[in-house]
């Protein structure tokens, strides 16, 4: 009798948990649908913000939204997998990797303030001033940019990044590495011919996930780059040299707006925070979207690897 | 390698002049008194005996006696991922292949291997046998296509695969994915092929093909074979070599040693009483 109770009370409470969670996350993005599905239109998506923010559109902020993400990608990304390449395939078991995996598992720790502050301090403050003192000719890259902001997403999602690509390279049977050495491939042959192109799908998941979860980071732009509102775009017109070509280009020494900065400002910092509740919902329904169409695309990315596992 | 090079006595239960299965073959591998361990564990302690080219050499002994490492210290394998410290000589063709500056990737070519489980990569069937060629540099579509044709052919697998050479490996038998891994090492035209348990994973259909596989590769290749299974060294093997506790036991003859062992512990083993 005992242990039946036991056992009721056992997969109530788990039963309980779990649709606590399903409860939440139906709330909060219901509310949300709910209050910004009617904000969220064509005009909304691509007009500026008009009236001290309280009307218009969020084009600007999507603009820089798009362009800081691809900007940490191109950052982070690189410099991720090859350090785990190097963790995992080369330096083994050794007390360098022992060194290396626990600064980054630390790292993944560190909260996101704390990268917004070193962002300003070494980004911003050193590399970018002393960029100056060397070129001369006044402030240029010693001030908040986006290539600043970018670079300290880029730390911030880079131990993500590392851990599952470790993950992901570790998934490679040894059993195909040792195929692979015994028919005389060097280290490098190995990785590059047996574990990278069965480990693609798995870097390209994990990293995608890390990438979405920086995408949505408020606290490591804050200082680094990102505008309480700008009447333009960060594009610049680049000349193409030797010709009379101008191409009108994103500029990382620029400024720029972003989703989830525009939410907080916007909660916190308007003159009218009621006035701008619409805004709000939809500006958050359309950094959830976006964030939503990066998970999506790691989930059928890794659907279809698997499937392509089996039948080559 | 100091200790190593003084000539290991004879373990006493070889019987003076006998060669190793064929007294006129020449030598392909030399093991000379070769100790070899792992973090804490010993594993071969102070093997000598020698493998004659192409000839099918059986490595028996129970779990744990150090057969794989024998047979993985030729072509280096062994040591791949873990610390290990080795004195004692293995001569490849009277060459050390522990000597410094020795080219691995040469010796790997020279020394082929087949695993346990067959480990096909997730790949196609051609791109399974052309990996190894590939990797040694050749990319002439012909040449590459020659290569898979002659591999398949001498691994008993073309007449079976020839018509799907561009579908995954992994969609093949667990018998014909071992005799791809055999096709993989024969496409880099190797000297020495070396098999761990290559059947323990088989149905005895599969075992049975494999082993008149050996039987045919014995022509052009010096073939070494790790068994569990007596009956399969009987079967398959010129000679026969006993492992116990890191250590030679006994070496000869395949059918001497099956019929009139010369250790008390080589009868007991091959009777069945232990391991």
């Amino acid at each position: 009798m005992k242990r039946r109770l036991i056992e009721r009370l056992a997969i109530g409470g788990l039963r309980g948990a779990t649709f606590a969670i399903l409860g939440a996350t139906v709330l909060m993005l219901g509310s949300i649908a709910l209050g910004g599905a009617s904000t969220v239109t064509w005009s909304f998506l691509t007009e500026t913000p008009r009236e001290g923010m309280t009307e218009g559109g969020i084009f600007p902020a999507i603009f820089g939204t798009i362009c800081i993400t691809l900007l940490m990608i191109l950052m982070a990304l690189p410099l991720g997998v090859c350090a785990a390449i190097y963790m995992v395939e080369y330096a083994g078991g050794s007390a360098l990797a022992r060194i290396i995996r626990a600064s980054v598992n630390n790292l993944a720790g560190v909260p996101s303030i704390v990268f917004g502050l070193f962002g300003v301090g070494f980004f911003v403050l050193f590399v970018g001033r002393s960029i100056d003192a060397v070129r001369g000719g006044g402030l240029l890259f010693g001030q908040p940019a986006m290539v600043w902001a970018a670079a300290t997403l880029a730390v911030l999602v880079l131990p993500v990044i590392i851990v599952s690509t470790a993950e992901a390279l570790n998934a490679v049977p040894r059993s195909h590495r040792e195929a692979a050495f015994a028919l005389g491939a060097t280290r490098w042959q190995v990785v590059s011919r047996v574990v990278l192109p069965q480990a693609k799908a798995g870097i390209l998941t994990g990293s995608i996930l890390s990438i979405s979860r920086g995408a949505g980071e408020t606290a490591p732009i804050l200082f680094t780059g990102c505008a309480y509102f700008l009447p333009r775009l960060p594009v610049a017109d680049l000349h193409v040299p030797f010709t009379s070509l101008s191409i009108p280009m994103v500029n990382p020494l620029d400024q720029f707006m972003e989703l989830s900065y525009h939410i907080f400002i916007m909660a916190t910092q308007s003159h009218n925070a009621t006035e701008t509740r619409a805004i709000q919902y939809g500006t958050t329904l359309v950094l959830i979207g976006l964030t939503f169409v990066l998970n999506l695309s790691a989930i059928v990315l890794r659907t279809r690897a698997r499937r392509r596992m089996v039948t080559v | 390698m100091s200790p190593a090079t003084i000539a290991a006595p004879k373990p006493k239960s070889r019987p003076a002049g006998e060669g190793n299965g064929d007294a006129g073959a020449a030598i392909k591998i030399r093991f000379k008194d070769l100790a070899f361990t792992y973090p804490g564990r010993p594993a071969l302690r102070g093997v000598s005996l020698d493998i004659a080219e192409r000839r099918v050499t059986a490595i028996i002994g129970p779990s744990g006696c150090g057969k794989s490492t024998l047979i993985k210290s030729v072509n280096r394998i062994a040591e791949i991922g873990t610390p290990i410290t080795v004195t004692g000589e293995v001569l490849l063709d009277a060459e050390d292949v522990y000597a410094p500056g020795i080219d691995l990737v040469d010796l790997r070519r020279r020394v082929g291997m087949v695993f346990q489980r067959p480990n096909p990569f997730p790949k196609t069937i051609y791109e399974n046998v052309a990996f190894g060629p590939r990797l040694h540099g050749s990319t002439a579509r012909g040449a590459l296509d020659a290569a898979v044709e002659r591999s398949l052919k001498q691994a008993a697998l073309w007449d079976e695969v020839s018509d799907r050479l561009h579908t995954s490996a992994l969609e093949l038998s667990g018998g014909q994915q071992q005799r791809l891994c055999i096709a993989r090492v024969l496409a880099v035209d190797p000297e020495v092929v070396l098999m761990d348990e290559p059947c323990s994973a088989l149905d005895p259909i599969s075992t049975a093909r494999i082993e008149e596989l050996i039987e045919q590769l014995r022509e052009r290749y010096t073939v070494v074979i790790v068994t569990h299974n007596m009956q399969q060294a009987a079967r398959v093997s010129d000679a026969t070599a006993f492992l116990l506790d890191g250590n030679l036991v006994e070496v000869g003859e395949t059918e001497r040693i099956f019929t009139n062992p010369g250790d008390r512990r080589t009868e007991d083993y091959i009777t069945g009483r232990f391991g």
